[in-house]
């Protein structure tokens, strides 16, 4: 664990693992979608508005893993301080949001057909909204946060705090089609059981695991870039510092 | 020291997440019967909302129950969850999915004559994804059982 909170050895071994997470994320997301939009059966009731599926699980997957990532990430930062913790979350918070987007804008053109609505103010929908809130106001404070410099690295406590708290709207999401009465089906994939015919369960999988790939490359090279940033901070700060006092700069 | 300053910190968290899940779990209990998108007909024979308040009946459409209407638009069926049927009429364009033996949502008021008049018809698919040919050959294997 603490092997891995050391920034170079992390971008040692990002270097080569963000290109492999990306083409092979691409390479399985793109087969499956093909796989699932060209050769996956009809569903019997809902016809070929099933294909959607495809889309549409894995974004949501990816949209509440991205704040589960983000509130791990923040326990850590607050507990063990690890700079590369809080460089974490904050690389995943954009990703998160537009895969949340994308989780609501492909269910809602699936609840049309299927349900006969574009949208209604059920547990799941309204839950997934949140989310997406949720991320956007996480963004917001981070910004904010950097601003005031408080934070040279990493996230602000304010902004790891609220990393934590947002993530009780995650359980809320996922029971929300148990707990209450809800337009939208309760989950067909459990435990070790799928309601899901394995026809479709497969390529699900399959776009499932590729599009958590091409997630992952995306916050590897988000924290590179972070990194980067600092590093080029940094070194403009002591050049700053050097110009003002030249004789206190030659003396260290 | 900076062992003691990372436990102090690992304890205060956990008692805020405790705290927080508590809260969170608290908040969602309340919610129980608030946040529930519709009706099931057994909740709505036991209390009946008010005769012209809009709200949502959801259920199986019970097998063998859809009639239509001479007019042409108007169909009546009963909602059920097994438990409680509920009649149920609605004039209108109906959702492709909305079928005998599935789930719907109605929304609409329920009529002093006890017939719950929808204005509009949501489908609700449940969660198995079975393709067309397996239903199909699932079907005939009952059919085959039930001449037997």
């Amino acid at each position: 664990m603490h092997g891995f909170a050391n920034p170079a050895r992390f971008l040692r071994i990002a270097r080569w693992a963000t290109p492999l997470c990306l083409l092979l994320g691409f390479a399985l997301a793109a087969g499956a979608l093909v796989w699932g939009v060209f050769f996956a059966p009809a569903d019997a009731l809902q016809g070929d508005t099933v294909r959607i599926v495809y889309l549409h699980v894995p974004t949501a997957w990816l949209g509440m893993g991205g704040w589960s990532a983000i509130a791990i990430a923040s326990f850590t930062e607050i507990v063990w301080r690890h700079p590369l913790a809080g460089i974490a979350a904050r690389a995943v918070a954009l990703p998160g949001a537009v895969f949340t987007a994308l989780c609501l804008i492909t269910g809602s053109i699936w609840g049309r057909p299927a349900w006969g609505t574009w949208w209604v103010w059920d547990g799941r929908l309204t839950s997934m909204l949140v989310l997406l809130f949720l991320y956007f106001g996480y963004m917001a404070l981070d910004a904010a946060a950097r601003g005031s410099q408080q934070a040279r690295q990493g996230q602000s406590r304010i902004t790891a705090i609220f990393g934590l708290v947002g993530a009780v709207n995650i359980p809320v999401i996922h029971y929300s089609v148990t707990w209450w009465n809800s337009l939208h089906q309760p989950p067909s994939i459990t435990m070790g059981k799928s309601a899901m015919a394995a026809d479709f369960l497969v390529p699900l999988l399959i776009a499932t695991v590729g599009f958590s790939l091409i997630f992952g490359g995306i916050v590897m090279a988000r924290m590179r870039t972070i990194l980067a940033d600092e590093q080029a901070e940094a070194r403009l700060r002591r050049k700053a510092m050097r110009a003002q006092a030249p004789v206190a700069g030659e003396a260290w | 020291m900076a062992v003691r300053a990372k436990h102090q910190r690992l304890v205060l968290l956990g008692i805020a997440l405790v705290a927080l899940i508590g809260a969170g779990l608290l908040a969602t209990w309340a919610l129980r019967s608030q946040a529930s998108y519709f009706y099931v007909p057994a909740d709505m024979a036991a209390n009946p909302p008010e005769a012209d308040r809009a709200v949502r009946l959801g259920g199986m459409v019970e097998r063998g129950s859809m009639k239509n209407a001479p007019d042409g638009v108007t169909v009546n069926f009963i909602v059920t969850d097994g438990k409680a049927r509920i009649p149920v009429r609605f004039a209108g364009i109906r959702p492709a999915l909305f079928v005998e033996g599935s789930g719907v949502v109605a929304e609409g008021k329920l009529g002093r004559d006890g017939t719950f008049v929808a204005d509009n018809l949501l489908a609700k698919h449940d969660e198995k994804y079975v393709p067309r040919e397996m239903k199909d050959m699932q079907q005939a294997r009952k059919a085959i059982e039930n001449t037997k």
